[in-house]
């Protein structure tokens, strides 16, 4: 059957030139990069290549940035981290209610534990004003952390001002670029932030590896101790391969950054211009403006999220669903439910993200496939136009 | 391993007995949209009481969708006493099993099949054993609880 994968925010194929990049350091060069011997080195060199790729990629100095296990190792980093190296300064984080669930759970956890977490609400388009933000800072504030951009709904912060704020008041200032990296412009030097967290698997590199880029001088402990790698900031023998890869994939995605946000982002046009002029009662939630070039969050309504979800499957076509019913905790999407959208409305939500790897010809038949679907799942429906929710 | 297995798929991909009955002799309406299922039952019952016909519409997920289906082909040619005997536990069975996660929420078949049984009991002004202590206003409470 033919596969149609549009789910690039939740995961990416591996690149083969990325691939190839990594197979020699599983069974060639596979000597510790702690080790003195000459096995060692290769491994040793590879990773400073690498560090030197992503550092490329988001304009930082190599020295400033950390490989870690995930994006959601660089976000426990940086809360706990900077939280530890500034309590006397006060012991309050602000965050967003819209973050991934690395910081949202994280803030939750540190709540419990005598922090003081503010969770900044959205507009309705998912951002947060500078305004929102201003009223949150207090004396006792030692961290602002807002997502670049959005996982569910694509939207894109104005962290350039956000950060001018937070440094305003002189608070260190984070971003989960998770999704931003190889989309938007991360250049950590325009942005002005003071940590940022990355993944290898969203920019097609490989799953198990992320980093931390710390501005120096930025006060933050460590958060995974132990042995002296990463200039004794992050312990751990590290994933070599995974760290080769993860260079390699954003040293493409700088070469190709480009065509990569013009080819996603037209086809994406394409697509929801299709969907929302050939199907009745959708709409496109979040920006259009300031949006991920590949996300289209689009509600379809007066029918299910998971039902759509499973039907597409059932053609060979993956995405993801805001639905309560999809979820393991059988709650709607939080990012939704913050930007005020009722709750039969979320259950109606599908996010598509088109990537690399996507063609137009994917798009149409997914076009053609999902208005088969909503139809006949319109026709199962107990709600309806005339009859109402 | 795949969310649901494929007598669930076969009955959701393809359900049967969707729709309304016009003019139905029982009418049952069960669950919210704001949590995410919805299930409209209609019934039609002869003078033996047995159903005869039952039509379902349902906006909910995978489960709510397969589990409505199947619950209406096992209600058809049943008894009004043995339809109101039929359990939750029943149809997931009868589906070959659901996620556990899904158990509770999503299927809504028992109680719309007693919401349209209680409705058909109201208007011909008869009363069945399977309907004591069963109050149409009480049931939104346990669902999604």
């Amino acid at each position: 059957m033919k596969q149609i994968y549009l789910d690039y925010s939740a995961t990416t194929p591996v690149k083969p030139e990325v691939l190839d990049a990594m197979l020699p350091y599983f069974t060639e060069f596979y000597g510790n990069p702690s080790s003195l011997y000459d096995l060692s080195y290769p491994s040793k060199d590879a990773i400073a290549e690498a560090r030197g790729q992503v550092a490329g990629l988001i304009n930082c100095d190599p020295s400033e940035l950390f490989f870690t296990s995930c994006g959601s190792e660089s976000d426990n980093w940086v809360l706990f981290g900077v939280a530890d190296a500034q309590r006397k300064k006060g012991g309050h984080i602000i965050t967003t209610s819209i973050e991934h669930h690395a910081i949202l759970h994280t803030g939750d956890f540190q709540r419990k534990h005598g922090l003081d977490v503010t969770y900044l609400p959205v507009d309705e388009e998912g951002f947060i004003t500078p305004e929102v933000l201003e009223a949150a800072i207090r004396p006792d504030t030692v961290l602002i952390s807002v997502m670049y951009v959005n996982n569910e709904v694509g939207t894109v912060q104005n962290i350039k001002k956000l950060a001018e704020i937070a440094h305003a008041h002189g608070i260190t200032f984070h971003t989960d670029a998770v999704q931003a990296l190889g989309n938007v412009n991360c250049d950590v030097k325009e942005l002005g932030v003071d940590l940022m967290s990355m993944s290898a698997h969203k920019i097609y590199g490989p799953k198990g590896v992320g980093a931390l880029y710390i501005k120096k001088g930025t006060r933050i402990s460590n958060y995974l101790h132990g042995g002296a790698q990463e200039s004794k900031h992050r312990a751990g023998t590290e994933n070599v391969p995974g760290i080769v890869g993860f260079g390699k994939a954003a040293a493409l995605a700088n070469e190709h950054f480009a065509e990569h946000v013009q080819h996603s982002s037209s086809l994406r046009d394409y697509f929801v211009e299709r969907v929302l002029t050939e199907i009745p009662h959708t709409y496109l939630n979040g920006s259009r403006e300031h949006r991920h070039p590949g996300n289209a969050n689009i509600t379809f309504e007066y029918i299910e999220g998971e039902s759509i979800l499973l039907m597409l499957n059932h053609y060979g076509i993956s995405v993801s669903t805001g639905s309560a019913c999809s979820s393991a905790s059988l709650t709607p999407s939080h990012v939704l439910s913050a930007m005020g959208i009722p709750a039969e409305i979320i259950h109606g939500t599908i996010r598509f993200t088109v990537g690399d790897m996507t063609t137009k010809e994917d798009l149409d038949y997914t076009v053609d496939r999902l208005k088969e679907i909503v139809a006949k799942l319109r026709e199962i429906s107990a709600v309806s136009e005339e009859k109402g929710w | 391993m795949k969310m649901y297995n494929d007598t669930v798929m076969e009955h959701f991909m393809n359900p049967h007995n969707v729709g309304e009955i016009e003019n139905a002799d029982g009418e049952g309406i069960y669950g919210s949209p704001v949590c995410g299922d919805m299930m409209k039952m209609t019934i039609n019952v002869d003078e033996n009481d047995v159903i005869t016909d039952c039509k379902f519409k349902t906006f909910g997920c995978g489960s709510a969708i397969a589990s409505s289906s199947i619950a209406t082909d096992m209600i058809i040619g049943m008894t009004v006493e043995e339809a109101l005997k039929l359990t939750n536990e029943e149809i997931i069975e009868q589906l070959g099993g659901l996620p556990a996660i899904k158990i509770h929420c999503s299927v809504l078949a028992d109680t719309a099949i007693k919401m349209a049984i209680y409705d058909y009991a109201q208007k011909n002004g008869k009363t069945y054993k399977g309907l004591e202590g069963f109050d149409p206003n009480q049931t939104e409470d346990d669902h999604h609880a």
